[in-house]
């Protein structure tokens, strides 16, 4: 078996850590370094870097705060944002990620996915996937980083999510938008059918905001593992807490 | 000095930073001079067993490795390297330190697959390398495939069945888990992989 996963998400932009309520008016959190370090030494099982501003503004990442954070870590971490080939993603394992998540540049051109996993392999390969309900189905939206470039990717999420599998990724990350930065809980329900159509593993995201939602979502959508943000960067969860809480509740974590 | 096979694209980089936060002195290399001359050697795996193979050969290292003497360490697919042959892509000879095939990991809806995230090990055999390792400590796994339990397994996971975590033949150990990603339990094992006889 393994431990259920506790994933900060590090959202990075012009190399500091920030946070907005519904992707949108984003606040500063701090040094993306120390926070990584904190998180390591707090038990996080694995941390997530987004970079959310590189896709809608059409750059890459810049390599070399990857590799500040690769010497720091001895825990896995994914790098995402605006890594739109075969070379970057190669690149960005090169500096010393584990894993590179790829969103809108997937939507674009889902032939990427492939791409990646044929070379580096599919363990490495998380597709990220920005869904809400509309008109009572779950769509994928992409360049979720930037309000103003913002749109409907024209996919149904669990087509999406089904087809990324098949194309190879070896994770999806399901960011329940409506959920994101509101702290009212995972979509469980969204997760636990995304679960139920996938055999590669789960990361819920979007919509922490207490303890009890990390051990619903695990109950109740058998997700890998729950990333969140703001929850941990405010201190209003610590992962040591949260941790024991789900020990205490019948939920395997590594402690 | 330890250097670490460097076959392609892959994360070489997280492994050497691994080795230098304990103090070791590293270099990454597709050299064939410099792995022969290496005190210790890490191959770590890098994208198919079929394409590891192929670019260990390509690059001149297949006979240097299989000859090495001094402790040779191989992480993820770098541990699966060291058996014979495996079923991916079609089938793969592989390195043949230790006899079995390496056979993809069968799907169950409780299970996913890639086996990706922390595991307990267990079943500790009295080795060098894991002096310091308790039972229960975790590790970081990430692999769709899976070695044959063998006389040379020295630790397991349980995922689904037992998973050879850790095996050694001779001079040559593997980590089906990734040490240089497995927090205080991954340390040691690197460590201890570091002081073993040269």
């Amino acid at each position: 078996m393994t431990a259920r996963r506790i994933i900060p998400c590090l959202d990075v932009k012009d190399g500091r850590v920030v946070k907005g309520v519904r992707f949108e008016g984003h606040v500063d959190m701090g040094d993306a370094c120390e926070l990584a370090a904190r998180y390591r030494d707090e038990g996080a099982d694995e941390l997530v870097f987004y970079d959310i501003t590189a896709s809608p503004e059409g750059r890459t990442l810049d390599y070399g705060w990857v590799r500040d954070i690769a010497r720091l870590l001895d825990i896995p971490f994914c790098v995402a944002g605006g890594i739109r080939s075969v070379d970057q993603a190669a690149a960005c394992l090169d500096n010393g990620a584990d894993k590179v998540s790829i969103n809108s540049p997937a939507l674009e051109r889902p032939e990427l996915i492939s791409e990646i996993a044929e070379r580096l392999g599919s363990q490495c390969v998380v597709v990220g996937v920005d869904s809400r309900r509309e008109d009572g189905a779950y769509v994928v939206h992409k360049y979720t980083g930037d309000p103003d470039a913002r749109r409907l990717a024209g996919r149904r999420t669990m087509d999406w999510i089904v087809e990324a599998q098949e194309r190879g990724a070896g994770e999806i990350v399901l960011n329940c938008i409506d959920q994101d930065g509101v702290r009212k809980g995972y979509d469980t329900a969204q997760l636990a059918d995304a679960r139920a159509r996938l055999t590669i593993p789960l990361v819920a995201s979007g919509g922490a905001g207490a303890a009890s939602h990390f051990l619903d979502v695990f109950d109740r959508a058998n997700v890998s593992g729950a990333l969140a943000a703001s929850v941990f960067h405010s201190g209003q969860i610590s992962v040591p807490d949260l941790k024991a809480f789900l020990a205490g509740a019948g939920v395997e974590v590594r402690q | 000095m330890i250097a670490i096979v460097h076959l392609g694209a892959g994360n070489t980089a997280s492994v050497q930073f691994a080795l230098e936060r304990l103090g070791a002195e590293v270099v990454v290399t597709s050299d064939a001079a410099v792995i022969a001359e290496a005190e210790r050697v890490v191959l770590p795996g890098v994208g198919a067993a079929g394409y590891a193979m192929e670019r260990m050969g390509a690059l001149g290292l297949t006979d240097i490795i299989k000859r090495f003497e001094r402790p040779l360490l191989g992480l993820c697919l770098g541990q699966q390297l060291l058996f014979a042959e495996s079923e991916e892509n079609g089938g793969a000879t592989m390195l043949g330190f230790i006899p079995g095939r390496v056979t993809r990991m069968p799907v169950r809806d409780d299970l996913p697959v890639p086996h990706m995230g922390w595991s307990q090990l267990h079943g500790l055999a009295d080795d060098p390398i894991l002096q310091g390792v308790r039972e229960g400590d975790y590790a970081y796994f990430v692999h769709s495939y899976v070695c044959p339990d063998t006389d040379a397994t020295i630790a397991c996971a349980d995922y689904g069945a037992e998973v050879p975590a850790m095996v050694r033949q001779g001079n040559r150990w593997g980590c089906q888990f990734h040490p240089e990603r497995s927090a205080k339990a991954g340390a040691q094992i690197l460590r201890n992989f570091l002081e073993l006889d040269a």
